[in-house]
């Protein structure tokens, strides 16, 4: 190993530290291996920060019917059956327990008068199912994590990006990276890699995503030859703010909805009552965010080009009381008290259900030795996410990997890393000082305008088609972009990686997209604007294969007989 | 709309300088947003930490026109327009480049406080009247503006002894959950030196959360911290023992 770079080594290596990533690495902890835990940002600020209706478990605090195998039923008629449903099953039936562990590390949960954990109603869930903390369940998640695994010890290495898998033949052995800070680069040594990166919202404009959802983790894993599955797949959340320009696409909860919010056109009509007459506002988001884009192409829009969502018709004290951000949120940047009138809101970027392709008990990815967890994998809910399943699936998904990881490091042996690999990276890394061309901004600001347009809620054919050649022209053009300044906390050249990364994404997504002819859950395809049964059993794989990128259709596994039948009632 | 100078510090630890940027103004645009303009169309090495620009992380804290804020949430249109909007990073942590600060000291304060744990034998039932105290404590976004602001760190430059605002705001929602069965009144007095608070308040003036910090934290510690080792009962019956106060 090079003399050059600074080395570390642990069994266990967690790239992201989100939920899915810290509970991972507590996990890898727990079961006796050492840990180092890489992440973008500084620790707690990752995206599920950002996370504010709730945790989905099946605990019955509130409604005492509820049961996991409710809850299996409304994952996988959200996902429209294209989810692992061994992957939805385990999730129904672990997550009240991984929601108690939470307590019992102490994370503090809003409570019912019988002193028991409070849950509420959201999209697509047939009980009042989430527990929460007023509107900001995933802070007190990532603090709750965040202690815990500080204190059980492992490694942190904070603005810090990994920029490459490094393997020993075809077995995973680390990752290169480099410090934000300083620009230096560093070497992790490990016996199993868990990617915990979650998605690639930034790669569209309006988002509700941070600066760091460039799909590293997916293409780090692409590009080591792990499949990617479902990339077709990304959520418009119904409800981002769309006024004024500065704010376009923060999120607006949907607890706002969940306890009782009113969707509006300019014309005063309740439109859900046209598009999902039963469930109404607590339809699934695919469904909202369709039918609020709709009713905006439709002339019935807001003066801003979006809907007005309200709750003032609730107690102001109540409203303060649950939705406190949202309070905040509104009148600071927005000047809207929502306690007197409506929000406007209209679709953004949410949620990539795609990701990495993983074996549903362990998370582990098609290389030995990688495992992917919480937004990052795959399968968990296939065709739509329903709200409030991704705090959970982040927990009882990153437990199993980062216990699987630990496991597999202790089997793993001795690995190697050719110097080469490590060489290459760098060379990587460097090649934009060198170079002469554009800087990356543009190209970024290019790539989100164009999947906006062309790789939006609505897709058709020639759309796709475009942006496909778009994306082409924009790679062409990130493999010749310059780079200004030092290495020093330089975001432009953070933004030249992380470009590379969007790009790949943006690729997967637009191959899937063109590839499945039909529309299912948030994929909507206005030249195929119905499902089609053969599709229904079919998940979209990509992989690379001799440095170029493959599309190939898998069966998607079919469930039990024993859970077929908790559908047995459904048309 | 008209465009706006923005002035900004760009330089590294071994100094910087003011430097001003014409931005063009936007309907409810916020500080991170020019910010934002000067990175992507006019210095694009221009070092800013960001996270989710919706008030929830506090990644983005700096000295807007000398207040420390957070520039997410920060109304170009609530600044006077007639003159350069200067921007700063925070001055109680030291500069890595341009507004980007090292605060890796907070992380190690914070290592040393012990976790959660539980009394034994709980059944784990809390009603909501319980956690009101320690949930404002838990809305805390790290954002450090309360450590920034902070006399004994800004001015005095006590990290050595001292926690801070923000490790006296986890503390207290540590000691005040319901169900957490350790004391850590005698490191917070002894450790994270709450003595040297004198109760200003300047940290509870700009917590983008409205934590009443100095009231309900802070104030509360300290009375804890009085009864343990300053009632003049409990320090004889100590004494009498042969045992440290607090212990």
């Amino acid at each position: 190993m090079s003399e050059k770079f600074e080395v570390h080594e642990h069994d266990v290596l967690v790239i992201g530290a989100g939920g899915a990533g810290l509970r991972a690495a507590i996990e890898a902890l727990n079961s006796g291996a050492t840990v180092g835990v890489v992440c973008k940002s500084l620790l707690g600020k990752a995206h599920t920060v950002m996370a504010e209706g709730g945790v989905a478990a099946a605990m019955g605090n509130v409604d005492a019917s509820d049961n996991w195998k409710t809850h299996f039923c409304d994952t996988m008629r959200g996902g429209k059956f294209l989810n692992n449903w061994r992957m939805a099953q385990l999730h129904a039936l672990e997550s009240p327990e991984r929601v108690r562990e939470l307590e019992q590390w102490g994370a503090l949960f809003d409570r019912t008068d019988a002193g028991e954990i409070m849950q509420r109603a959201f999209g697509g869930h047939t009980f009042k199912r989430l527990c929460h903390v007023g509107d900001r369940t995933g802070l007190e998640i990532i603090r709750t994590l965040q202690d815990r695994g500080v204190h059980l010890g492992f490694d942190v290495f904070m603005e810090c990006t990994v920029t490459r898998l490094l393997k020993d033949g075809d077995k995973i052995a680390g990752a290169f990276a480099y410090w934000r800070e300083q620009g230096r680069f560093v070497v992790f040594k490990a016996k199993a890699v868990v990617i915990a990166t979650g998605g690639i919202g930034k790669a569209w404009k309006v988002t509700s995503n941070s600066w760091e959802y460039t799909g590293d983790g997916l293409t780090v894993a692409y590009e080591a030859g792990a499949e990617l599955m479902d990339m077709e797949f990304v959520q418009f959340h119904p409800t981002g703010m769309v006024w004024p320009p500065g704010v376009q696409g923060i999120l607006v909860t949907e607890a706002v909805r969940g306890e009782g919010g009113i969707l509006r056109n300019r014309l005063g009509e309740r439109f859900m009552e046209k598009y999902d007459p039963k469930r109404l506002e607590l339809s699934t988001r695919d469904v909202v965010a369709r039918s609020i884009y709709t009713e905006v192409k439709e002339g019935r829009g807001t003066e801003h080009g979006g809907a007005y969502l309200d709750i003032s018709h609730k107690p102001a004290e109540y409203v303060k009381r649950k939705l406190p951000g949202m309070f905040h949120q509104f009148k600071e940047l927005a000047d809207v008290d929502i306690t007197k009138g409506p929000m406007e809101v209209g679709p953004t970027l949410h949620y990539t259900m795609g990701g990495i392709h993983v074996e549903a008990e362990t998370g582990a990815a098609t290389v030995p030795g990688l495992f992917a967890a919480g937004e990052a994998a795959a399968g968990m809910h296939g065709a739509n996410r329903l709200g409030g399943n991704s705090l959970s699936d982040l927990l009882v998904f990153g437990k199993r990997a980062g216990a699987a990881a630990a496991t597999h490091a202790k089997n793993a042996g001795v690995l190697k890393v050719e110097q080469t690999q490590i060489d290459e990276a760098e060379r990587e890394m460097l090649a934009p000082f060198e170079r002469t061309g554009e800087g990356p901004y543009e190209i970024h600001r290019e790539l989100q305008d164009t999947l906006q347009k062309l790789v939006g809620i609505f897709r058709n054919e020639a759309d796709l088609k475009e942006a496909l050649n778009k994306i082409g022209e924009f790679k062409a053009r990130a493999a010749r972009v310059h780079v200004d300044g030092s290495r020093l906390f330089n975001p432009g050249w953070h933004l030249a990686r992380d470009l590379q990364s969007m790009l790949t994404a943006a690729e997967t997504v637009t191959r899937c997209a063109l590839a499945r002819k039909e529309s299912r859950g948030a994929h909507s395809r206005i030249d195929f604007p119905n499902y089609d049964a053969e599709w229904g059993k079919k998940n979209n794989i990509i992989v690379k294969e001799n440095g170029e990128m493959k599309l190939r259709e898998r069966l998607v596994p079919q469930m039990p007989e024993e859970l077929k039948q908790l559908f047995a009632d459904d048309k | 709309m008209a465009d706006i100078v923005m002035a900004v510090h760009r330089g590294d630890a071994s100094g910087g300088k003011t430097v001003e940027y014409k931005v063009p103004l936007s309907p409810g645009m916020v500080v991170l947003d020019a910010l934002h303009y000067i990175q992507g169309h006019l210095s694009p090495d221009f070092a800013v930490r960001w996270n989710c620009k919706a008030g929830r992380c506090g990644s983005c804290s700096a000295e807007v026109n000398g207040k420390p804020r957070l520039t997410c949430k920060t109304r170009m249109d609530s600044l006077p327009q007639d003159k350069p909007i200067t921007v700063l990073p925070l001055k109680a942590f030291p500069v890595i480049k341009d507004l980007v600060t090292d605060v890796s000291w907070n992380y190690e304060v914070n290592r040393k406080i012990p976790a959660f744990s539980a009394r034994p034998g709980t059944n784990w039932k809390m009603y909501q009247e319980d956690v009101d105290r320690p949930q404002e404590f838990r809305k805390c976004i790290e954002c450090f503006l309360c450590q920034n602001v902070c006399h004994v760190l800004r001015d005095h430059g006590k990290h050595a002894e001292y926690g801070g605002p923000r490790y006296f705001v986890r503390v207290a929602g540590l000691e005040m959950h319901p169900l957490d069965g350790l004391s850590r009144i005698k490191g917070v007095r002894n450790q994270m030196g709450i003595g040297l608070c004198n109760i200003t308040k300047c940290c509870s003036e700009v917590c983008p959360e409205e934590i009443h910090i100095t009231d309900n934290a802070i104030i509360p510690l300290k009375e804890r911290v009085v009864d343990q080792f300053y009632d003049p009962l409990v320090w004889i019956a100590h004494k009498l023992k042969g045992s440290e106060s607090g212990s």
